[in-house]
């Protein structure tokens, strides 16, 4: 009943805005990471176009669910998300990176809309966990929902933070895996195996669920079942793939922080525009 | 002459839990964090008294400081406290990132810094701790003399928005100060007026000053005594007069002294009015086990070390 409700052609709309976006932002900055924003394109339009209850308006709205972007190097997908929601002007998106700008490589709380500082890779779940709590301490029914990188899974306080939030009975936690299979060096496999991923978050209590990243209606199942756990956490790995929409960045780790051409992007632009 | 002396001995730990639990009672947006040493440094009665806002997150300094970020993120006033051998080296990326960067009001207080802690040896043994954080910007750095200092600047801690390390020692110590003293942050306090030499301390060092003090006097010697206690912002006003009024400075402090209260000084200083420094503080070394007095003595972090430096540098009648 409630997927009918789901207006799939304007979520698919906003992902395809923000994908272009991302590309045209990246090639005027010339650096960034280009990689691991596409692949999250879907889940934060899942959440920022449907799921999250939040005011443009009202950045600072106590009421309001959370969204950390722990893996902070996909900054792009955060900032062109904030800007089709209308919490900065899309012009602004051009500026990412450059000097003066509010738009700094990895996500900065000055800018209207971004709850957490996420650069250095494994703080973010933890941060969540502290708005989580402080929710629960307020009885404010907010939900807060953290972003993670299989490559950030690597870091130890990850582990610590996953240990905490089934202590605390975190209900109004969710977070959610880009599971892309690829970080800086390569593939997660090679680098540091984070497999049988759904079994260790299992084995740390928390409510698992495995999403296909690029599906929305999926997605936005699996956020209204996480909602149904009162005093449980929940994980949703989404399956996705680095570069998605982009033939020649999906799958390569080259992609993970390299930013294309204007040339390139624009024909790419074009051809999605198209599609 | 032990028996004419009427010292009252305190701990910094008591004050800590205090001024927590007044913190408490005053405003609900305090909370508290701890990480397994929560008995030890009686944060505990934090947690008896409001068990709805009191955190054991573990074993667990990263993760305590990363949840201690997203409270004050969602406008709670988290104080997170256990030994300073963990806290801030074993999460200064998350004190770094996720609590200074943003400015959040995250108050640090770390128990059981320098070389006082005693027998537990180097590994707990913080040395680092003020350099590292003094170095981080917006950090607010506080080492405070004895108990009532501790619970009083706790209280202005409260009353500062935005992130403090202040750093605490484990044993008990002479009272400097009587219950609720005027101590303010980033105002450097002077303790007692003099002429040839300043004394520029912290922490337990400050007890140690003022014993150096009396010292001196006895030699004719006339030495002011500051009780530096905010290291950061450091109170430049006063530290440039009384290098204009005695003309020399001795600081101490218990920590390396790379980094700390003397080169804090030193950096005002040498710009404003410069004048002979000497430094009494640990000589970039590790510690050891041992008793807290041993270790003081051993470490040159003593009156008696400062009184030699005091004479070094020239001063006299």
């Amino acid at each position: 009943m409630e997927q009918a409700q789901i207006p799939i052609g304007m979520l698919l709309q906003k992902a395809v805005k923000i994908r272009t976006h991302i590309l045209e932002m990246l090639a005027e900055a010339k650096s960034g990471h280009p990689g691991g924003s596409l692949s999250a394109v879907e889940i934060l339009v899942s959440l920022y176009f449907y799921k999250m209850r939040h005011d443009p308006k009202q950045p600072a709205w106590p009421d309001r669910d959370r969204f950390v972007l722990s893996k902070g190097h996909a900054a792009p997908v955060l900032f062109a998300t904030l800007a089709e929601a209308g919490y900065i002007p899309v012009s602004e998106l051009k500026t990412l990176r450059k000097l003066n700008s509010r738009l700094q490589g990895h996500p900065d709380h000055r800018v209207p809309g971004v709850e957490f500082p996420g650069g250095s890779l494994g703080i973010g779940l933890s941060a969540a966990i502290g708005m989580a709590l402080a929710g629960k301490i307020d009885k404010n029914d907010y939900r807060v929902y953290a972003l993670l990188g299989d490559g950030e899974l690597d870091e130890g306080e990850t582990w610590e933070a996953a240990m905490a939030a089934p202590k605390f009975k975190l209900g109004n936690l969710t977070a959610i895996i880009d599971r892309n299979g690829i970080q800086q060096d390569g593939l997660t496999e090679q680098i540091m195996p984070v497999e049988p991923l759904a079994y260790k978050w299992k084995a740390f209590n928390w409510h698992v669920l495995e999403v296909d990243g690029f599906d929305l209606r999926q997605i936005i199942e699996a956020l209204e079942k996480a909602e149904n756990m009162r005093n449980r956490p929940t994980v949703i790995i989404a399956h996705t793939v680095k570069g998605k929409g982009v033939s020649f960045m999906e799958w390569d780790p080259a992609y993970h922080g390299k930013a294309p051409d204007k040339d390139t992007v624009k024909k790419l632009v074009e051809s999605m525009r198209n599609q | 002459m032990l028996g004419l002396m009427l010292v009252q001995m305190s701990s910094m730990r008591d004050a800590l839990a205090d001024a927590l639990l007044e913190l408490g009672a005053k405003d609900p947006r305090v909370v508290v964090l701890g990480a397994d040493t929560s008995v030890s440094i009686k944060t505990s009665l934090f947690a008896d008294r409001y068990p709805d806002r009191f955190f054991n997150v573990g074993i667990a300094e990263a993760n305590m400081i990363g949840i201690a970020a997203g409270l004050a993120l969602a406008g709670k006033i988290p104080y997170v406290s256990t030994y300073s051998a963990f806290v801030p080296g074993k999460c200064l990326d998350q004190i770094r990132n996720a609590v200074a960067y943003p400015n959040l009001d995250v108050k640090i207080v770390s128990s059981h810094g320098g070389v006082s802690v005693g027998p537990d040896g180097a590994s707990h043994q913080t040395i680092e701790d003020v350099a590292a954080m003094r170095a981080i910007p917006h950090m607010r750095v506080v080492v405070p003399a004895d108990a009532p200092a501790t619970k009083a600047l706790i209280g202005e801690s409260w009353k500062t928005p935005g992130p403090f390390y202040i750093r605490l020692s484990r044993p008990s110590v002479p009272e400097v100060y009587s219950a609720s003293p005027d101590l303010k942050i980033g105002r450097a306090k002077v303790l007692k007026e003099g002429t040839d030499v300043a004394i520029v301390a912290c922490g337990v060092m400050v007890n140690e000053a003022l014993e150096a003090g009396e010292s001196l006097a006895k030699e004719g010697i006339s030495a002011e005594i500051v009780d530096c206690h905010t290291l950061k912002p450091l109170d430049s006003d006063t530290i440039v007069s009384v290098a204009r009024k005695t003309g020399r400075i001795v600081t101490a402090e218990e920590q390396n002294i790379i980094g700390g209260l003397g080169s804090a000084v030193a950096e005002i200083v040498s710009g404003s009015y410069p004048v002979p420094i000497s430094m009494v503080g640990v000589r970039d070394t590790f510690g050891e086990s041992g008793e807290y007095k041993e270790l003081m003595a051993k470490y040159g972090l003593t009156s008696k070390d400062i009184v030699r430096a005091a004479k070094k540098l020239g001063a006299a009648r």
